[in-house]
């Protein structure tokens, strides 16, 4: 019997947010119960395991992960077969797999979401990895502010081991592979490969030069592979359904599909997941279903603070590694922000600033004393104390750090800088040289001012000024005084009138 | 569970999927709450409380409640699913736990969709 009422209700692939998306690591989700295994192992879980283990060499293992053309999700999207290459033919009985999940971007949860949902993809990654490399210890490196991650992961683990899924003489062929979870205090730098490492070994998480890669002499010098949970999520289904299967999606040099966290000034805030090459259009407006209050698009910015903003006139962009690098944004790890018309754009460089010299963490010289450097200019022209040649001295400075400093945070910390000045240059200048903040975000800037013409002079601006910039006679014009006036807008917000306006 | 091996991967996934398939001498519907950090901060839990004291009350036996994880759709949370024998699937959004009590009493026990809360009917599609 259908019911009446049950066609007016759309079906998930009737719904854009659903229809354009491509689930493979998110596959599982909303679906399973992350607590209990035999629902993991119910939709094909720990079988990619199995054949890994049971009718796979640890060479054919990565060449099926290398022929996939599975690429980090982590960020710097390293090719994920040739890094398990290179540290398999690195020499010595003690190896690590290490699993990245310090997801330190301000607002990314990809990788909270995917271990909050699906533990055990992350661990049946992790252990095919240790094959591979044959390696027979891991850490997952998770932030102690994903507290439900943690959680759900501590069940996965016992969970597996009693299955005999981790341990000694996994799924009875012999191999053993345990591994535990390193809880981080949230650094961004220990995001960092080598600083994340160095947290591992009890020291505070500092990065070293490479080489040595971690491939060759990683965590307590031994050879060391580590990858992000997204990247391990992928692994299994690599496996079980042929690197083929999974290079059948994507551009040519990216394969796959990515997850977002799409955020921001879009109706639909959430976790998305879609093939490589799809464009920028579809993830903001088919996916994210569009700006609410029918503002404009301004940009999106991808990869954090390592990465940059990609304006409206490239909305038709297909999203992947090359084009997104092309546009002077990054992948990243996928953190993609929405950001309409009212955002100024000189403020959002100078946010991704601000983190980055707050988490430097002070090793090297570029990057600790230059991201101050590049705030501190930066807040200038936020307050209306820009100067002309700023914006060179911001580009000369860039590209300093960007080749003199030791680890990743620094070489791209000037990148959301760069990549604003790139699109959005004329806002930077209205800033410097006409003190004007054309989205009008910029406290500093701001100047209400009044309309003589709709003014009835009531007095009310006056009565509610707190600094009493607001004045005039009654019943005539008044005039707010911009030396006294502190902008909190009460001004404008009492008046009856609206003959107060800020612009 | 005992150590598994590679036969015992497809016994548990044939046996899971028999156990939980719907049926007439029960579990003759399932109520999936998502909690994922998203929608445990919009509510997720007291969701899922209001769920478990209606089933209480309403001495029901043959309804199975289950958790999983985040949606995507974090904007609609809480969100949760209705399944109910030989019917589609139905996703409600922004649930609170009037709507779950509302949902549990039409729904789940009369089988009448509450359409002003239903997000979507039937499955994402997945490889
Ligand atoms: C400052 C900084 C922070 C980073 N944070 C993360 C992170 O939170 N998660 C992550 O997977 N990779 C992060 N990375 C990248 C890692 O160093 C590393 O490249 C990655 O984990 C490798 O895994 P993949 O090849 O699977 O991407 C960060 C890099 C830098 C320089």
């Amino acid at each position: 019997m259908e019911e009446p009422m049950i066609g007016s209700i759309p079906t998930m692939q009737e719904i854009p947010f659903f229809a354009h998306q491509k689930l493979r690591v998110l596959r599982n989700r909303g679906i399973i119960d992350p607590g209990k295994i035999e629902e993991y192992i119910a939709r094909d879980g720990y079988l990619g395991l199995a054949k890994a283990l049971t009718e796979m060499t640890p060479a054919e293992i990565i060449k099926e992960v290398t022929a996939s053309g599975l690429r980090g999700r982590g960020g710097a999207g390293f090719p994920t077969g040739l890094k398990w290459q290179f540290c398999s033919q690195s020499k010595g009985d003690v190896k690590y797999v290490l699993c990245n999940a310090d997801e330190g971007d301000p607002g990314a949860f990809m990788d909270r979401s995917v271990l909050e949902a699906d533990p055990h993809a992350v661990l049946e990654g992790m252990v095919i990895a240790a094959r591979a490399i044959g390696a027979h210890y891991g850490y997952i490196y998770c932030r102690a502010e994903y507290p439900l991650a943690i959680h759900q992961l501590n069940i996965a683990i016992a969970q597996a081991r009693e299955c005999g899924l981790l341990g000694k003489d996994i799924l009875g062929t012999g191999f053993d592979f345990d591994l535990e979870i390193y809880q981080g205090a949230g650094a961004f730098v220990c995001g960092e490969e080598t600083a994340l490492m160095t947290s591992i070994e009890g020291k505070r998480g500092m990065p070293r030069p490479r080489p040595p890669f971690p491939a060759v002499a990683g965590l307590w010098g031994k050879p060391s592979v580590l990858n992000n949970v997204e990247t391990f999520a992928s692994v299994a289904q690599i496996v079980l359904k042929g690197a083929a299967w999974y290079a059948s999606v994507g551009t040519e040099k990216s394969k796959g599909t990515k997850v977002f966290a799409l955020t921001g000034d879009v109706n639909n805030v959430g976790l998305v997941e879609v093939p490589m090459g799809t464009t920028l259009r579809t993830i903001v407006y088919e996916i994210g279903g569009g700006i609410p209050g029918g503002k404009k698009f301004k940009a999106a910015q991808l990869g954090g603070p390592s990465g940059g903003c990609i304006p409206a006139e490239h909305l038709d962009a297909s999203v992947d590694y090359e084009k997104v690098a092309e546009l002077g944004a990054i992948m990243g790890s996928g953190g993609l922000i929405v950001m309409n018309e009212d955002k100024c754009i000189v403020d959002i460089a100078r946010f991704f600033i601000d983190f980055c010299q707050d988490e430097s963490c002070g090793k090297c010289t570029p990057c600790r004393e230059g991201t101050k450097r590049m705030l501190q200019i930066l807040t200038g022209i936020t307050e209306g104390k820009g100067r002309e040649g700023d914006i060179e001295l911001l580009q000369e400075m860039a590209v300093i750090i960007k080749n003199s400093s030791l680890c990743g945070l620094g070489q791209t910390a000037p990148n959301p800088i760069l990549s604003t000045i790139r699109y959005f240059r004329d806002e930077y200048e209205a800033h410097i040289r006409e003190g004007r903040c054309p989205a009008g975000v910029c406290t500093a800037l701001k100047r209400y001012t009044v309309d003589a013409e709709k003014c009835t002079g009531c007095g009310v601006c006056a009565k509610v000024c707190p600094t009493k910039a607001a004045k005039g006679e009654k019943k005539q014009p008044h005039e707010i005084d911009q030396a006294t006036c502190i902008k909190c807008g009460v001004c404008m917000e009492k008046c009856k009138f609206e003959a107060i306006f800020v612009n | 569970m005992a150590k598994l091996t590679k036969e015992d991967l497809k016994k548990i996934k044939d046996k899971v999927l028999a156990k939980s398939a719907l049926k007439e001498e029960g579990p003759r519907a399932r109520v999936t709450v998502h909690m994922g950090t998203c929608g445990i901060a919009s509510g997720a839990k007291e969701v899922m409380s209001a769920l478990m004291a209606e089933i209480a009350d309403a001495g029901i036996r043959d309804v199975a409640v289950t958790t999983s994880g985040c949606m995507g759709m974090c904007s609609r949370e809480p969100l949760v699913t209705v399944e109910c024998l030989g019917r589609e699937p139905i996703k409600y959004e922004r649930m609170d736990a009037a709507k779950m009590k509302r949902v549990f009493q039409e729904h789940v026990l009369k089988g009448e969709i509450q359409t002003p809360f239903a997000l979507a009917r039937g499955e994402e599609s997945s490889e």
